[in-house]
């Protein structure tokens, strides 16, 4: 059993201390959004905040969570970034299947907080996701996009 | 040469002679009603169904029934589009959902493109077969995406089914008003009555309308009439795939769910010998350990399954397993890559096309230039690791499937469960990423075997990374050989293109239907975008060495223009070169003829500024291939560094597939193609070692990033309705060639072997 902070709410986990984070959110909670892509932090499909940073979820135990704030997709409008990325998301056009995005957002949110003016640099070292569909070049608008929003708020 | 094509076309007419009296005249020439309600349609409270393809509510809501499966592609935009448009409603109104698996939602238009004949050749016999092999789609009624169809096969009924409805809700307002039909006109969501101002929105029509009679043949609207077709309305899907609320086939959840690991024999063709589950049963949540043996569609295998995923998975390593590893124990890549030189010589080849006398005209030559190019197996790699969800109780068995075909899914299931088709139920919640891959019916027979062992309990089976990686059905790897003469004039007088390599589509049979598998008919798919050029080309013969191996192959995006475009298009930059000629200039002359190419390719070239200054250890390739009915070009700007390092800046492509009905659906399918390609070109290889697959995981199985991603401009040529053409394949086969092309350009490095390495 372990206890973990999941977008502001405490909530008990009757799983092994050793099981990643993914299936916590995904088998236990029912918090679907964040996916499953490859299991060895490789892909980015399973990004969530902790304590702000974009962190794999697939490969963090739950026993490193503890007193740590986990925020997934499902929580992402309790973040500062999340409307104007939605809206530029939207504006663009950016999904296609879709199954990477959640990871895309979640680890657009952690650059935009942490950087309120990414270049196209900051953006090729913060977002390593892949997205099989190729919606890269539509991201990197997106993300461009909610900065000028962000800063225009 | 000339004797073996002339009986190759006899024996063609006297397969569809025989076919056609089988399938019936009547049946033959008889047009499919698309539009009546199939039985047993519900509607939900307050909604009615007014024709199989959509329901209105109360509400004013229009719930169109999408026949095919979104995998990223918009199609549950562009169709819903095709159907407001006709129906004249608000698109705020557009509500859609997968249509239920029915023979009226077939895509016969898939089936017919099977047919070995060039897009561009309308004789009576490539009309007959396509024909004929449209009614056996439509008496098999599979419901399928693939084959870039989804627009083409649904542009006619949907649009129908749309007019046909505004028709009946303009005849329930009349009734109701009691004047005539032509008095009434619709504006978006209602009918009005001109003369006495009155109106009456859809939702409040809608249950009178359901009783009026389905039009059989509705009028539809002239193209210049359109207001939502040729425009980008923004994709329904695109907020709730922000939100991370759409549902994908791994994110079922149903009450009393429990989650499957597997782990498949290593080595393709191998068996189950024995297993001991003891230590694996006492893990955490373990509920079973269930044997899977090897079917024709699937790999043999053993499944735990327990409470969660996570669980099942790592009870997994405590299995103590040992595999019949079977005759194919020792396959490996570089003893293929052998056979397959040996075969490129010597082996039986099946002629596609042949015009003139190519050999004979290359043996005459003064010069023939000739090149031997490769490709290797790729894996799909979809973004959602393969998985389905299966539930057998009191007889009846439901499944949760991302799958490009549900007709298949029930068919299979059925087989795999112990029960009949009609019992089977099948969801189809969105698929994260399809490319061929979720043709595929392994993940579904072994997720119902399962189920059958566990009556009543719902098992959701997911593959890890490492099992989709080893246990894909792979782009085949292909060896090919070409030659050509060129005329006095710098065209090319003679072409001869010899293949090696896999069929995809009887990979497939083999699978699904292994009684029905046979080398008799030919795959058009083994020799698509080599026996079918645009380019003027006198004399020319194509053929393709079939190969079996225990490598299983299918369908990955482009299927096999993705190889053959490759081969064809760098080559065509060494005849230019040969004839020493610019590349684009050389392909201009050999497009003289097929305007339509020709300005796609222009337009590219234009565009990207073909011929203009680059800086130093940069260079531009361009590339055509006309596929799945569009006509694509690609220019490709590429930088290599001195340190050998590949860079590729910049794509402009240019697209004519005749009308684009979602403009900004074309571009992003552009973009995702080329993408696709280039994960292909710069990264892509699968190997085999010891019968067993190399790569495991992403990174030895590298992906494009964000980083490496080019910029990407595409501009739509326009060529009419008529020429209605896929787009979620197209991008992808110019891309490799416009590389590899372009990297001769910047370094004079001529590389023949994808994927691209510098030496």
């Amino acid at each position: 059993m372990a206890k973990l902070t999941v977008n502001g709410s405490e909530q008990d986990v009757p799983l092994e201390e050793s099981t990643p984070l993914l299936w916590a959110l995904r088998d236990a909670l029912g918090l679907t959004g964040t996916k499953f892509g490859c299991g060895i932090a490789a892909c980015g499909a399973c990004t969530v905040l902790v304590d702000g940073q974009a962190v794999p979820s697939c490969v963090m135990p739950l026993l490193a969570l503890g007193g740590k704030a986990i925020y997934t997709i499902e929580g992402a409008a309790a973040r500062k970034p999340w409307p104007a990325v939605r809206e530029a998301w939207i504006a663009e056009q950016v999904p296609q299947c879709g199954y990477c995005q959640p990871g895309m957002v979640m680890a657009t949110i952690a650059l935009l907080e942490a950087n309120a003016s990414p270049t196209d640099a900051d953006i090729d070292a913060a977002i390593t996701n892949i997205c099989r569909c190729g919606t890269y070049p539509r991201i990197r608008k997106a993300i461009h996009r909610a900065a000028a929003e962000l800063k225009a708020a | 040469m000339i004797r073996s094509h002339a009986r190759r076309r006899l024996l063609i007419a006297a397969g569809l002679a025989g076919g056609a009296l089988v399938v019936g005249g009547y049946f033959f020439y008889r047009e499919r009603d698309r539009l009546g309600l199939a039985e047993g349609f519900a509607a939900p409270p307050g909604e009615s169904w007014l024709t199989a393809w959509l329901r209105i509510g109360a509400d004013g809501s229009v719930t169109v029934a999408v026949p095919r499966q979104e995998m990223g592609q918009g199609i549950t935009t562009t169709l819903p589009m095709l159907v407001a448009e006709e129906l004249d409603c608000d698109p705020a109104s557009l509500r859609y959902e997968q249509a239920p698996v029915d023979p009226l939602y077939a895509n016969a238009t898939m089936i017919a493109d099977g047919v070995p004949f060039r897009p561009d050749d309308h004789g009576w016999l490539a009309r007959l077969a396509r024909h004929s092999q449209y009614k056996v789609g439509e008496l098999l009624g599979v419901q399928a995406t693939g084959g870039s169809t989804s627009v083409r096969d649904g542009w006619e009924v949907m649009r129908q089914a749309g007019a046909a409805a505004r028709e009946m809700l303009v005849a329930a307002a009349a009734a109701r008003w009691n004047v005539s039909a032509a008095e009434c006109r619709t504006g978006p969501g209602l009918v009005r009555h001109v003369a006495s101002d009155r109106s009456l929105s859809y939702g409040e029509l809608v249950a009178e309308a359901a009783r009026q009679p389905i039009p059989r043949r509705p009028a539809l609207k002239d193209p210049a009439q359109y207001r939502l077709i040729g425009t980008a309305l923004p994709r329904l899907d695109v907020p709730a795939k922000t939100e991370g609320s759409a549902r994908f086939g791994v994110d079922v959840r149903v009450p009393g769910l429990r989650y499957a690991a597997l782990t498949q024999c290593p080595v393709f063709g191998g068996a189950l010998k024995r297993v001991d589950a003891a230590k694996a049963k006492t893990m955490p949540g373990v509920q079973a350990v269930v044997e899977l043996a090897a079917t024709s569609t699937s790999a043999a295998a053993v499944a735990v399954v327990a409470d969660s995923w996570w669980r099942a998975q790592s009870a997994l390593a405590a299995l103590e397993i040992e595999w019949h590893e079977g005759p194919h124990a020792a396959l490996d890549t570089a003893a293929q890559r052998a056979v397959y030189a040996d075969l490129l010589k010597e082996g039986e080849a099946r002629a596609y096309e042949s015009v003139g006398n190519a050999p004979l005209e290359l043996a005459a030559a003064k010069q023939v230039v000739h090149a031997r190019y490769e490709v290797p197996y790729l894996a799909h790699a979809t973004m959602e690791p393969i998985n389905c969800t299966a539930l057998l109780d009191k007889g009846r068995c439901t499944i949760w499937v991302g799958s490009q075909s549900p007709t298949l899914v029930k068919w299979l299931a059925a087989g795999a469960a112990g029960v009949g088709s009609d019992a089977v139920t099948v969801h189809t919640p969105y698929l994260g990423g399809g490319f061929g891959r979720r043709f595929e019916m392994d993940v579904v027979v072994q997720a119902a075997a399962i189920a059958r062992r566990l009556p009543g309990t719902p098992v959701q089976l997911l593959w890890s990374r490492e099992e989709d990686m080893q246990h894909d059905v792979y782009r085949p790897m292909a060896l090919s050989q070409l030659r050509c003469a060129l005329d006095a004039q710098g065209g090319i007088h003679a072409w001869h293109h010899r293949i090696v390599g896999q069929s995809c589509t009887g990979g497939l049979t083999a699978r699904l239907l292994p009684a029905a598998a046979s080398d008799l008919m030919k795959d058009k798919t083994s020799a698509e975008g080599a026996f079918d050029l645009p380019y003027a080309m006198p004399h020319r013969l194509v053929e393709h060495v079939l190969v079996h191996q225990p490598v299983p192959v299918g369908f990955w995006r482009s299927v096999g223009h993705s190889y053959n475009a490759f081969f064809v298009e760098c080559f065509l930059d060494e005849a230019a070169q040969a004839a020493k000629r610019d590349p684009y200039e050389f392909r201009r002359a050999l497009l003289a003829q097929s305007p339509r190419h020709l300005r796609v390719l222009e337009t590219a070239a234009q565009r990207a500024g073909w011929g203009s200054p680059l800086a130093p250890r940069s260079g531009r390739g361009i590339a055509l291939a006309e596929s799945f009915h569009s006509i694509v070009a690609q220019v490709a700007e590429v930088e290599v560094s001195t340190d050998g390092m590949l860079r590729v800046k910049r794509v402009v492509c240019a697209i004519d597939c005749g009308k684009a009905v979602h403009p900004g659906i074309v571009a992003a399918q552009m973009e995702s193609g080329i993408v696709f390609g280039l994960t292909a070109a710069l990264h892509g290889e699968i190997t085999l070692k010891n019968g067993r697959v190399e790569q495991q995981n992403f990174p030895s199985y590298e992906m494009l990033r964000m980083a490496d991603c080019p910029a990407i401009e595409t501009h739509i040529v326009d060529s009419g309705w008529e020429h209605l053409g896929g787009v979620g394949e197209p991008g992808t086969p110019p891309i490799a060639p416009a590389v590899a092309n372009a990297v001769f350009a910047a370094t004079g490095q001529r590389l023949r072997r994808l994927p691209l390495r510098l030496s």
